[in-house]
């Protein structure tokens, strides 16, 4: 680096050194000058020399090696050395920029910490991570990252899962939780036992997936991989037409201008700006994403994801919190209070979700004591004795059953209703939470042109049409089978125009087939479940549904940028070809058309890293 | 079976589309994939055919791009 800013400075002195003082001794000014062009240069004509021998002739450093020696040769020695000094001084930019955002991009990945103190004969040693096993315990200061992934066996502390997650508000966690490698510890000392290897733990899972992610390219990129194959010898090609044809013809052409003109063709000729842009642009977009939770498994799946056109959402676990809850609690001839701490003891002994809900709804501690019998009838609920007296719990059927004719007043909840052997109590309703930001993102995804949104789930059609309802989504498909998830899928897909994507949205709870047979698969909080990572093309790693537009935004987003940067560099290389064509653009035009185009483009694809909010 | 490079000083985005571009032709080759970003190759073969098509690589790149290391 530090020799070519030398090699530049020198020859750029040495350059205005002759034009300003040896304008009148024209053979000591070419004598300078050549030696001006030497040191800017040697290397370059090296390089290009020794690629004509092993066969490779059309790479830039041949282009700008034959252009700036005809420059020479044609009577321009001052723009010979100018157009090496501005390529070497181009190229220098664009390494610079090259290397500042593949640092910027893989600061973004620096996640995982290579060493961890590890209790080992009762001592606490600092190991490579790479040789801790699983059972280990290891130790975790205020200020670390978390090195493999672990469960605390002591201690408890606040982490910061922002690099991970996406997720800003730093989490509690004490002893029993398990935390993930890529949290940062905030508050205090931790003791953590092992449960997973370095290679297998979350930080090297997620490296693994960002850096490979670059390697599936996207259809501009191929598209931008061929046209340069054709681009370049089209234009030596063309170069070599306009120095021979048209001084054979008239006389009013020489060789001199014409192959001038030529040489200006070849130095804009080199396809960097394109070829380097295009890649650049995806891996910051990828990168982008990731720091905000959002892994891209791939350049072409970023490209199709901005296409998309049907998001369909699976519904229990990625808009539903997959949790149930009370939800309303009517009683008829009692208070709320005591309906549900009837409930409670009815439930009592169930292990069904809907019943651990009731009890963890009636906040009070029960007297299990009062509990004299308890049945349960399948297909209708419960049936305990408390305190000597009977109590029902269940369905309308067990209502009947108990001698209450109940009108069915269940809009979709699933409803429990309760009665002594006397009267009727009342009921109380049970539904899956809507998470807070469903509404919120499908809401955003009609704003990004989204034509349709469809909920698929295995939930009874009530259920399903509510929550439907309630978040505004166009289609919904209930009570289906894993396998009838597919086959609907399979249709929407085939409803779909050839350029219109469908996204598929599941938490990889028997859904991986549906994530891998849509055209893009979301997985949601798929953290350590494998089968819905590998089968997804996109992982994200909160349990927010609003990142599902946020995605998309930063997808589109990228390939604007993809799309400037193709349109801009094609549109400067075209003028400049155009106009130096007809001899109103010298060779300095060209070799900005070359490394400065790359270097602007280069400059538009970082944005999408500055970038902070989608 | 699947094999990862890294290029070490891979500064040439058009060479990177080259060497990838010749490698996929070598006979044999599953799949070739070269990310100029993060200067990894990788390289698809199945296991009969991947030291010669390793060999191969290795000429490719010194052909195309002689400053760069395969590690």
């Amino acid at each position: 680096m530090k020799k070519n800013i030398f090699a530049i400075a020198l020859s750029f002195s040495l350059t205005v050194l002759s034009i300003v003082f040896l304008k009148n001794a024209k053979p000591v000014q070419l004598f300078v000058l050549i030696i001006s062009y030497i040191v800017a240069g040697y290397g370059t004509v090296i390089k290009s020399l020794r690629n004509i021998f092993r066969g490779n002739i059309f790479d830039e450093n041949f282009l700008m090696t034959i252009s700036s020696v005809g420059a020479f040769i044609i009577g321009n020695p001052f723009e010979g050395v100018a157009v090496m000094l501005f390529f070497r001084i181009g190229e220098l930019f664009q390494k610079h920029a090259v290397n500042k955002s593949r640092k910027s991009i893989s600061s973004l990945m620096d996640i995982c910490p290579d060493h961890a103190t590890v209790l080992r004969n009762d001592q606490y040693q600092i190991v490579d991570c790479e040789q801790i096993n699983i059972g280990e315990t290891i130790l975790i200061k205020p200020g670390e990252r978390v090195p493999l992934d672990c469960i605390i066996i002591n201690g408890e502390t606040t982490v910061d899962t922002s690099a991970i997650t996406g997720e800003a508000i730093p989490r509690l966690v004490s002893c029993g939780d398990n935390i993930l490698s890529g949290f940062i510890n905030e508050s205090r000392v931790i003791f953590a036992q092992v449960t997973k290897e370095f290679g297998e733990s979350t930080a090297s899972k997620i490296l693994e997936l960002i850096e490979n992610a670059s390697m599936k390219k996207s259809r501009s990129e191929n598209f931008i991989t061929k046209f340069s194959r054709f681009y370049t010898p089209l234009v030596v090609l063309l170069a070599l037409i306009i120095a021979l044809v048209p001084p054979l013809f008239s006389d009013s052409f020489t060789f001199s201008k014409q192959i001038y003109i030529a040489l200006s063709f070849l130095v804009a000729s080199c396809p960097c700006a394109l070829v380097i842009s295009v890649p650049l642009s995806f891996f910051a977009g990828i990168g982008s994403a990731a720091r905000r939770g959002i892994l891209v498994k791939g350049s072409n799946c970023l490209e199709s994801l901005s296409r998309t056109k049907v998001v369909a959402f699976d519904k229990t676990g990625t808009l539903t919190k997959g949790v149930f809850s009370v939800q309303n609690i009517s009683p008829v001839s009692v208070t709320r209070e005591s309906l549900l701490e009837i409930a409670a003891f009815c439930e009592y002994y169930s292990e069904h979700p809907i019943a651990k809900s009731i009890k963890k709804a009636c906040k009070k501690d029960l007297n299990a004591e009062l509990i004299s019998s308890f049945e349960e009838i399948p297909g209708y609920g419960v049936r305990v004795e408390l305190c000597n007296k009977l109590f029902y719990a269940g369905n309308i059927k067990l209502m009947k059953m108990a001698g209450f004719d109940i009108k069915d007043t269940s809009a979709g909840a699933c409803t429990v209703h309760i009665c002594s052997e006397k009267e009727y109590l009342g009921y109380i309703t049970i539904s899956d939470e809507i998470k807070e930001d469903s509404k919120s993102a499908i809401c955003q995804l009609k704003q990004l042109g989204i034509t349709k949104t469809v909920m698929l789930t295995g939930d009874i059609s009530e259920t399903a049409h509510d929550i439907a309802l309630k978040l505004s989504i166009d289609e919904v498909y209930s009570r289906l089978l894993p396998l009838d998830k597919l086959k609907i899928t399979e249709q929407l897909l085939s409803q779909c125009k050839k350029n219109e994507k469908l996204v598929f949205i599941g938490d990889g709870i028997n859904d991986t087939p549906v994530l891998s047979r849509a055209d893009i698969g979301i997985a949601m909080g798929a953290l350590g479940q494998d089968a819905a990572i590998d089968a997804a093309d996109i992982v994200i790693m909160t349990d927010e549904p609003s990142k599902v537009p946020e995605a998309i935004r930063l997808s589109k987003y990228t390939l604007k940028i993809v799309k400037e940067n193709i349109i801009f560099s094609l549109f400067v290389k075209g003028l400049i070809l155009l106009l130096s064509s007809l001899s109103l653009a010298s060779m300095w035009a060209a070799v900005f058309a070359d490394v400065g185009v790359s270097v602007i483009a280069i400059l538009n694809a970082i944005r999408i890293l500055r970038k902070k909010q989608f | 079976m699947k094999k990862i490079f890294k290029l070490e000083g891979l500064c040439c985005p058009n060479c990177a589309a080259r060497i990838e571009h010749a490698i996929s032709r070598l006979s044999g080759i599953e799949n070739v994939s070269l990310s100029f970003m993060t200067t990894k190759l990788s390289i698809e073969a199945n296991e009969d055919s991947l030291p010669y098509i390793i060999e191969e690589t290795k000429k490719i790149i010194k052909r195309i791009e002689p400053d760069v290391k395969m590690i």
